[in-house]
């Protein structure tokens, strides 16, 4: 089983590491049992656009790197277009995988999911909350 | 950069001793061992030599009852499956516990696949077998008991005579995995009461790739290679004779020096253990406090991952192993942790620590330096980290 270089320099230096304040969609996915628990971090701005994104991983090398490139894929994308990154775009960018590592990525697509699954849910108690306010 | 090697539970260096008993082996004396010539029967000689040499190490009664294999794992899978066949007529019942070596598991794996019956006996927190679980699980179909006598990730000693003469009182016969075992203590066959062993040398610094299975005469054993008369009859094949000269080398060294290199290594181990514990929070140290090998540290840290802790090490020179070097490609934690009832979370934060007889305090200084700083960085970007546990 060997590393690209780019999954090593993520994984060494991640960008994007750690929380975010006011981030305004979270997402958390994985279980400890197969090794992987990934925390997204949102911000998202009034035109549905995210502004910032940052990650929290307990993992392996792959699932701290995986995560940390998908911060970047989504980072200054619409919301909707945020929702259609794939796990393959993650992988072009950190190159060639060991096969049983495929599935950090997934995790990382399903992280910015379950961030903006988050987002909608918050925001729809916000405007049932407007509602109720008038 | 500085390297430093710790995973020699996974496989140790030759040591200088070891490659000098070999390296004559490869083109002085090269004949085939089994050839009526004099350069076969020179290289006869070593392999007898040899045999002799891994008898006396664990006290068997002749060295006939030494049989050299390719190493640990086939000697595992020779005796629990060739065992099992050859008393197949008296009962298809064997007993292992549930923290064996992949090469006893599987072995017994494709035993049920025949149609065996085979009971996992579980253990206690520190990684034990219990003797009344062993009588409780015996039947009048049982003919063979396998418990390995030191476990190699978390370095637990098992009570194995006590085990062996269980197996006795109830007419079983007894095998045990002491690849981990050979130099770490003492081992008598004979005292120990033990019927079968397999033996490795890559982890005493003797060569990959040989091994022997101590099998105690009287015991019947399926052949495992046909087409030949060596090891009598059971395992044909020229014998690797440069590999087994430096295995009877390596083990010869490895009982002669052992009290000196378990007082050393009982020295490097406090002082690592020590340390990182004054060093690193939320730690937990796996296996039993006191009935362990010194060489094997198995330490979990809390909210972080064993896999990217093992890769900042290695960025560091440091080498090391998360679960055994075999399993270190699964994403399940560790069987062997699993069964110490020690949680996802901690399992998969486990790394195993092993020491060589060349480290020194200078080396854990570096490694502890290391280790903290990746232990830091990773709970710094842990979704487990909580407020107050750093």
């Amino acid at each position: 089983m060997q590393y690209s270089q780019q999954v090593i320099d993520r994984f060494k230096n991640p960008k994007n590491a750690g929380g975010l304040r006011g981030a305004n969609g979270i997402g958390k996915v994985g279980n400890a049992k197969c090794g992987d628990i990934m925390k997204m971090y949102l911000l998202i701005d009034e035109n549905e656009v995210v502004k910032d994104a940052r990650f929290k991983t307990f993992g392996c090398c792959a699932a701290i790197a995986s995560t940390d490139v998908a911060c970047d894929l989504v980072k200054g994308k619409s919301v909707e277009e945020a929702l259609k990154v794939t796990n393959k775009q993650v992988l072009a960018i950190l190159g060639e995988m060991p096969a049983n590592k495929i599935h950090c990525s997934v995790l990382a697509e399903e992280s910015i999911h379950s961030a903006v699954e988050d987002y909608y849910k918050k925001k729809e108690k916000e405007s049932k909350k407007a509602v109720k306010a008038d | 950069m500085r390297k430093v090697y710790l995973d020699n539970a996974a496989t140790t260096y030759v040591s200088s001793e070891v490659l000098a008993e070999m390296l004559p082996c490869f083109n002085t004396v090269y004949g085939n061992a089994n050839s009526l010539h004099g350069f076969g029967r020179e290289a006869a000689n070593i392999v007898d030599r040899a045999r002799d040499r891994v008898a006396r190490a664990i006290n068997a009664n002749k060295s006939n009852e030494i049989y050299f294999t390719s190493g640990g794992s086939e000697a595992d899978n020779w005796a629990i499956k060739g065992i099992a066949h050859a008393y197949a007529n008296k009962g298809k019942h064997i007993i292992t516990s549930a923290i064996e070596h992949h090469a006893v598991l599987d072995a017994c794996k494709q035993l049920e696949s025949e149609g065996f019956e085979v009971t996992y006996l579980p253990v206690d927190k520190y990684g034990l077998v219990n003797i009344a679980d062993l009588i409780h699980a015996i039947k009048k179909t049982t003919t063979l008991i396998s418990i390995m006598a030191v476990n190699n990730e978390v370095g637990t000693i098992q009570n194995i005579k006590a085990i062996a003469k269980t197996a006795h009182e109830y007419g079983v016969i007894f095998h045990t995995d002491g690849v981990q075992a050979i130099g770490a203590l003492r081992i008598d066959v004979q005292d120990m009461e033990i019927d079968a062993m397999s033996m490795s040398a890559h982890k005493i610094y003797g060569p990959k790739g040989v091994g022997a299975l101590y099998l105690k005469n009287g015991i019947r054993i399926e052949n495992l290679i046909s087409g030949g008369s060596q090891e009598r009859n059971k395992r044909g094949g020229t014998t690797n004779v440069p590999a087994v000269a430096g295995f009877g080398k390596a083990i010869e060294i490895a009982v002669r020096d052992l009290s000196m290199n378990q007082q050393k290594l009982k020295a490097i181990r406090t002082y690592f253990v020590d340390k990182v514990t004054e060093r690193i929070p939320y730690i937990q140290i796996n296996g039993h406090p006191h009935q362990k090998i010194q060489g094997t540290v198995n330490i979990s840290f809390e909210m972080i991952e064993g896999e990217s802790i093992l890769m900042l090490l290695d960025l560091e020179g440091v080498a090391v192993s998360t679960g055994s070097a075999c399993t270190s490609q699964v994403l399940e934690p560790s069987h062997v942790l699993k069964a110490m009832k020690i949680s996802d979370e901690l399992a998969q934060g486990s790394i195993r620590f092993s020491f060589g007889k060349n480290i020194t305090k200078s080396d854990v200084d570096y490694v502890v330096d290391v280790l903290e700083k990746a232990v830091n960085q990773l709970r710094s970007i842990s979704p487990l980290t909580k407020a107050g546990r750093k």
